[in-house]
């Protein structure tokens, strides 16, 4: 193992941002551009209203993401940018089980296990019941792994989203922001469903 | 830098000050707006080409004539080059239209260059109908995300009444901070309608976008200091000051400071070539003292410029000895390749006379006397030899060298990529600012004919001279065109060594000379500018050299002037790929 691989950890990336088509793109080509993977990425808005928040986590060395973050503030429609270990933030992601409803109903050992991992029922239907839960990486694969031999039908697991746990700086500068410049409405094609109606070559 | 047609103030009565600050509302159509707006924003020369997409703006141009001069390109990449040439030589903002599809993709090549070598531009290009978007509609590409990263900011239209604000946002941002290319996509329907405009409004604020950033005093401070007690400093600058317009506050610094200054290719100029305190070339092919003695200044200070791999070479042998100071817009070059002690974030107009008030007023005989000491052996090496080559054959050097004495360093030279933009470099004598335009960063060949026919546009009263390899020429001769039809004066110096040199060069020494696919047939060139009605001549031999530079600068117009130079010439000083700064090899 090189000293590089030894070094990569997960890093949280934060960004805030305007609500802008293409600014996805424009900040996932960062990553792409140099061959990292993002482990996951959440868009969100922020507690301001018009301001976006997105959620990045990626595995890399604390130089190459502070880089990237940089690349990442550069762009004209990005407000800021942080970037923290697992330790420095607060971070969720959700869970969703889809399992035989009979399995649950027949055997209390399932019943059991979904109660012990803090699962809820979302869903319950004769043929299937969908349970959800939350919580870090391990949590959620844990309930995984038990529910797999009980016949389990699907499987889906949210973005990460993550809280700093010392973000009070920046909330105030958000909500200056949006006090003196008041965001725009984003701005769509108004014309993609009025085809019949429009002049064409 | 305009003004801002802002309403005019109030009158006294608040009932028509109500009617009278409401701006006058005009009916355009989309098209006719994106024209007010180029207007607006000071533009005089448009590049481009027309197709289905663009129709209604070229339409509307019509009527501009008188205005807005459009220069009919051959291609689009050379209208992109032209119009980065423009920008370079003007320090204005160049401006493009192309049509969707092609004609959109064939401006991809020139906005890398132009990120790459933070060249402003706005480039115009046509799309298909609004609701056509994404059914793979005749000459539909999604040029947005083709261009996402190679544009500093891109978007799209898709309502006329969007129009004067993109486009107001587009000059902003491509001529603020750092500077580079915007690419605004308008679809048909939204240059076809028609809608009420309010009085243009220029852009100068962006909530999310910084691109002064907030000098901080205190590491100017740092900066000085360490350069006050620095026993060999040692000035490496970049086309940061050029871009900053900060020419003459760069001069102060190294005039006060006495801190010999070496150039990346893209800073050439910014100090002439002539001043004592200029040490010369950087990098790859840079001259012998600069490369050699980064590795032995104190503190090394970098002004606007990147650390790229050709001026650093390998990174772990690069100034390791030294403090160094980085003074920059960007942040993001801050740490990227070299580590700086005292970084200096900030517009060097700015930053540049706080710093130069700081310092104290030095010089160091010794330490300058070790730059001579150095040159003196690349003269002896290389230089003398090259610019003054007792064999037969010409070399691409005393092409130059001979050109120097006829221009007096008054001319623009605009250079294509390879051996010949080496020499042309290395050699060239620059009395001003913005005189040596060339690409860089992406060393894209076919650049400098239609760059040099952009900076004629962009300088006019001056000389404009192309320096192109057989190579390059043929990527984008097509131009040629161009100059026959507006008669745009442009000097072309084809430097003709029958081969593709600089990789030739590397298939020399690195390669055990197995020349793989270098050996690159000519045209007749002088019967080519000919059929394009371009006056031309030939030479490959001494005693006609300097008539024939003569005529071609003599001539009223264009002049295409081919020199046959030796076939297997190299480039040297040479820091191989792979090798520290200090490892330059002379031979």
């Amino acid at each position: 193992m090189t000293q590089q691989s030894i070094d990569r950890r997960e890093y949280n990336i934060t960004a805030y941002t305007e609500n802008q088509v293409g600014l996805l793109n424009r900040i996932a080509i960062i990553f792409s551009r140099r061959k990292i993977n993002i482990e996951s990425l959440n868009t969100s808005p922020s507690e301001v209203e018009g301001i976006h928040r997105f959620n990045i986590v990626v595995v890399e060395t604390e130089e190459v993401v502070r880089k990237i973050a940089r690349q990442i503030e550069k762009q004209v429609e990005v407000l800021k940018v942080y970037f923290n270990p697992n330790e420095d933030v607060i971070w969720q992601e959700m869970a969703l089980y889809k399992v035989p409803t009979d399995v649950i109903a027949e055997r209390a050992l399932v019943e059991r296990l979904l109660r012990e991992h803090g699962a809820r029922a979302v869903v319950i239907r004769k043929d299937y019941t969908v349970f959800e839960t939350t919580g870090h990486r391990e949590e959620t694969d844990k309930l995984l792994t038990v529910l797999q031999p009980y016949g389990l039908i699907e499987f889906v697991r949210s973005a990460r989203i993550a809280i700093i746990k010392d973000s009070q700086g920046f909330h105030h500068k958000l909500r200056e922001f949006e006090r003196t410049e008041p965001s725009h409405e984003v701005s769509e094609n108004d014309y993609l469903n009025s085809r019949d109606k429009v002049f064409t070559m | 830098m305009y003004s801002n047609p802002q309403p005019q103030p109030a009158p006294t009565s608040p009932e028509t000050a109500v009617a009278t600050t409401e701006p006058a509302t005009r009916t355009l159509s989309g098209a006719e707006a994106t024209l007010h707006a180029l207007l607006a924003e000071d533009v005089d020369t448009v590049f481009g080409y027309p197709g289905g997409a663009i129709i209604p703006i070229y339409d509307a141009l019509y009527d501009f004539k008188e205005q807005l001069n459009h220069v009919l390109v051959r291609h689009e990449q050379g209208g992109i080059h032209a119009a980065q040439g423009y920008a370079r030589s003007s320090g204005k903002v160049g401006v493009v239209f192309a049509t969707s599809g092609p004609g959109a993709t064939n401006l991809v090549t020139g906005l890398a260059d132009a990120l790459i070598d933070s060249t402003p531009l706005v480039c115009i290009t046509g799309q298909v109908f609004a609701h056509l978007l994404g059914t793979d509609a005749f000459q539909e590409t999604d040029i947005l995300n083709i261009t996402t990263p190679i544009t500093k900011w891109n978007h799209q239209v898709t309502d006329a009444s969007e129009i004067p604000e993109a486009l107001a946002k587009a000059f902003y941002i491509a001529r603020s901070g750092r500077p580079g290319p915007v690419l605004i996509d308008i679809t048909k329907n939204a240059q076809m309608q028609k809608a009420d405009f309010a009085p243009y409004q220029p852009c100068t604020h962006i909530r999310s976008y910084r691109p002064r950033p907030v000098v901080r005093p205190e590491y100017v401070a740092q900066a000085a200091a360490l350069i006050n007690q620095a026993k060999r400093p040692l000035v490496l600058w970049g086309q940061g000051v050029l871009l900053g317009k900060a020419e003459q506050e760069f001069k102060q610094f190294i005039e006060k400071s006495g801190i010999p200054a070496a150039w990346t290719i893209l800073g050439a100029g910014a100090l002439p070539t002539g001043h004592p305190l200029n040490v010369g070339m950087l990098g790859m092919h840079g001259n012998y003292g600069p490369n050699v003695l980064t590795n032995e200044c104190d503190v090394l200070i970098a002004i606007g410029m990147r650390f790229d791999d050709r001026v650093t070479g390998r990174l772990d042998k690069y100034a390791k000895q030294a403090q160094v100071i980085h003074l920059d817009i960007d942040p993001t070059e801050i740490d990227k390749n070299v580590k700086a002690t005292v970084p200096v974030w900030g517009d060097c107009k700015e930053t540049l006379p706080l710093l130069t008030e700081l310092v104290e007023a030095r010089s160091y005989p010794k330490w300058r006397q070790r730059f001579l000491d150095h040159d003196a052996e690349e003269i002896a090496a290389v230089i003398q030899d090259e610019l003054f080559p007792t064999s037969d054959e010409l070399t691409m050097g005393e092409v130059i060298q001979q050109l120097n004495e006829l221009t007096q360093g008054e001319a623009i030279i605009v250079t294509d990529v390879g051996q010949h933009q080496m020499v042309a470099c290395r050699y060239a004598k620059l009395n001003h600012t913005r005189s040596n335009i060339t690409s860089g960063g992406l060393g894209t060949m076919g650049f400098a004919l239609p760059a040099a026919i952009g900076a004629k546009y962009g300088a006019p009263e001056r000389t404009v001279v192309a320096v192109i390899g057989d190579g390059g020429i043929q990527m984008t001769i097509q131009e040629l065109g161009t100059i026959m039809q507006t008669g745009v004066n442009v000097k072309i110096l084809l430097l003709n060594n029958q081969f593709l040199g600089m990789v030739r060069q590397w298939q020399e020494l690195f390669h055990d000379r197995r020349y793989s696919f270098v050996d690159i047939a000519s045209p007749d060139y002088v019967t080519v500018a000919s059929g394009y009605s371009i006056a031309g001549r030939r030479v490959d031999n001494r005693p006609e050299l300097q008539t024939a530079l003569r005529e071609m600068l003599e001539h009223p117009d264009s002049f295409l002037l081919e020199v046959m130079v030796t076939k297997e010439n190299n480039i040297f000083p040479m820091v191989p790929q792979g090798c520290g700064v200090g490892e330059i090899r002379l031979k």
